[in-house]
């Protein structure tokens, strides 16, 4: 009789912490909570590690034999559209904001900076990894040309695609902002960047997670704060569904 | 009368140290949300591969689907109950802290308080067959303790608890840190160790099961020593000794 008296009082308890746990999840509080978690895990990641350290970089033989995409794989829009057409032709990369001399650059100006090849892995929030090769110039040197202003604290990537109706947009520190693995890949794979995979420019932020290698990149701009943007979480899926802005775990 | 109806025997010791009780609890919280919310987490991507890659075009050594028509866990096994990645992550990466760092103090104090070193080490006519075989008759018979020292672990709860304290924890965290890929560049070796990161991921899962399984023979061996004597040692560290 006790047994199974203890039993049922087992299962109850099972599934009213499972209940708890979701209404833990729903209420503000509980979210608070939780979501203090990912301050934790960046600061011991930047204070117990080097932060200039790099990412593991593979061999050819290495590479995933076929690598998936994510997320929007071709943009609606018809300015993007009318861009592909063209080749990304009419293209241009703009970086504005907290800059002394904002930039306008084609793909030809893009190419045509020092570049760097990086066989790297691609981790995916889901859990899922694909090795790739990506070209492109480092950020810092965008950055170094354009002469950040000391209030910029954060680089915002906007893009060309939209997800669940809202335009996609990330962002990351400087810390990442000059590491030498972060580039704006124009070529994957030894080819030109497939509109998939985020042509005709994507970033390559090779210590965090797929979600904040922003596709399709438009506009690159320096800020203070991630407050005003979009909101105000620092990109669409943080905004959206409560993602981690520090993609590094 | 049963063994877990009959009357407790007057005889009563403390069993368990005050930092044995608190760790237990933390670590059985954080286990059971961590099992609940990494569940959710492989719901995202139902299949597990050997390497350092591995996605959907690549071969996999387990997927979901070969268990659940839905390629998902059911509600009533994860955290949160309906699909949510993001929020199943930010469960899984609070407790893990928690885990890690009770874990970390846990195995200080008890270091230098001895706890281990007394009540934890194997010696070596314990790993006799002989020994071994009378202790799993003893099992059978629902015969958990030595009566001349029932304070004492007998071999196979030694065996469970060293593997879960010092191996299945220590490589559930190891594991979970080397998918993470700001881990990855700070500390490489860990890619090396467990054979890249799809691999790290893979035995992160076997080793979460493990631990499902040990604490469904946890429970299991709770109910037949004696719920609510048990139950209480670990609460008040007052335990009696069974006749």
């Amino acid at each position: 009789m006790t047994l199974i008296t203890r039993r049922t009082l087992l299962v109850t308890g099972a599934g009213g912490l499972l209940a708890g746990c979701d209404a833990i999840g729903k209420s503000q509080p509980g979210r608070d909570i939780l979501f203090k978690a990912e301050a934790v895990n960046r600061s011991l990641q930047r204070v117990l590690t080097d932060r200039n350290a790099l990412a593991r970089e593979y061999s050819d033989a290495e590479m995933s034999p076929r690598f998936r995409s994510n997320g929007t794989s071709r943009p609606g829009g018809e300015a993007y559209r009318a861009l592909m057409a063209g080749n990304f032709a009419d293209w241009r990369l703009r970086v504005d904001g907290l800059v002394q001399r904002p930039l306008s650059l084609s793909l030809a100006d893009i190419r045509a900076m020092p570049q760097r090849v990086q066989i790297t892995r691609h981790d995916c929030v889901e859990g899922w990894s694909a090795i790739g090769k990506w070209h492109g110039p480092q950020l810092w040197t965008l950055l170094d040309l354009a002469g950040l202003r000391d209030a910029a604290r954060y680089l915002v990537f906007h893009c060309a695609d939209t997800l669940l109706g809202r335009p996609y947009y990330e962002s990351i520190d400087l810390i990442d902002a000059f590491h030498p693995q972060t580039i704006l890949a124009w070529a994957m794979n030894n080819r030109t960047l497939p509109v998939a995979h985020g042509a005709p420019l994507r970033l390559r932020v090779e210590r965090q997670l797929g979600y904040k290698h922003a596709k399709y990149v438009m506009r690159i701009e320096a800020v203070a704060a991630l407050d005003g943007i979009h909101g105000g979480k620092g990109g669409l899926w943080e905004d959206v569904s409560g993602y981690e802005w520090y993609g590094g775990i | 009368m049963d063994k877990v109806n009959a009357p407790p025997s007057p005889r009563a010791i403390h069993r368990h140290a005050l930092t044995t009780r608190i760790w237990h609890w933390i670590t059985a919280v954080s286990v059971i949300v961590l099992l609940g919310s990494g569940l959710m987490i492989l719901n995202a991507h139902g299949q597990l591969y050997w390497g350092e890659y591995g996605a959907n075009f690549d071969r996999p050594w387990f997927k979901l689907i070969w268990l659940f028509d839905s390629a998902r866990v059911p509600g009533w096994l994860t955290i949160p109950s309906t699909y949510n990645l993001a929020l199943a992550r930010r469960w899984h990466l609070f407790f893990a802290l928690v885990l890690a760092f009770a874990l970390l103090a846990y195995m200080i104090v008890s270091l230098i308080s001895g706890h281990f070193q007394s009540d934890l080490r194997i010696r070596a006519r314990e790993l006799k067959a002989a020994h071994l075989i009378a202790d799993a008759k003893a099992h059978a018979r629902l015969e958990f303790h030595d009566p001349a020292n029932p304070r004492a672990y007998n071999i196979f709860q030694k065996m469970s608890y060293a593997g879960v304290i010092f191996v299945a924890l220590p490589l559930a965290i190891f594991t979970g840190l080397a998918m993470s890929p700001g881990m990855n560049a700070a500390w490489p070796w860990l890619l090396d160790v467990f054979g890249g990161r799809q691999s790290a991921r893979s035995i992160h899962f076997i080793v979460a099961m493990l631990l499902a399984g040990f604490i469904i023979v946890h429970l299991a061996l709770v109910i037949l020593a004696g719920p609510v004597n048990e139950v209480r040692s670990m609460i008040t560290g007052k335990w009696r000794v069974p006749r």
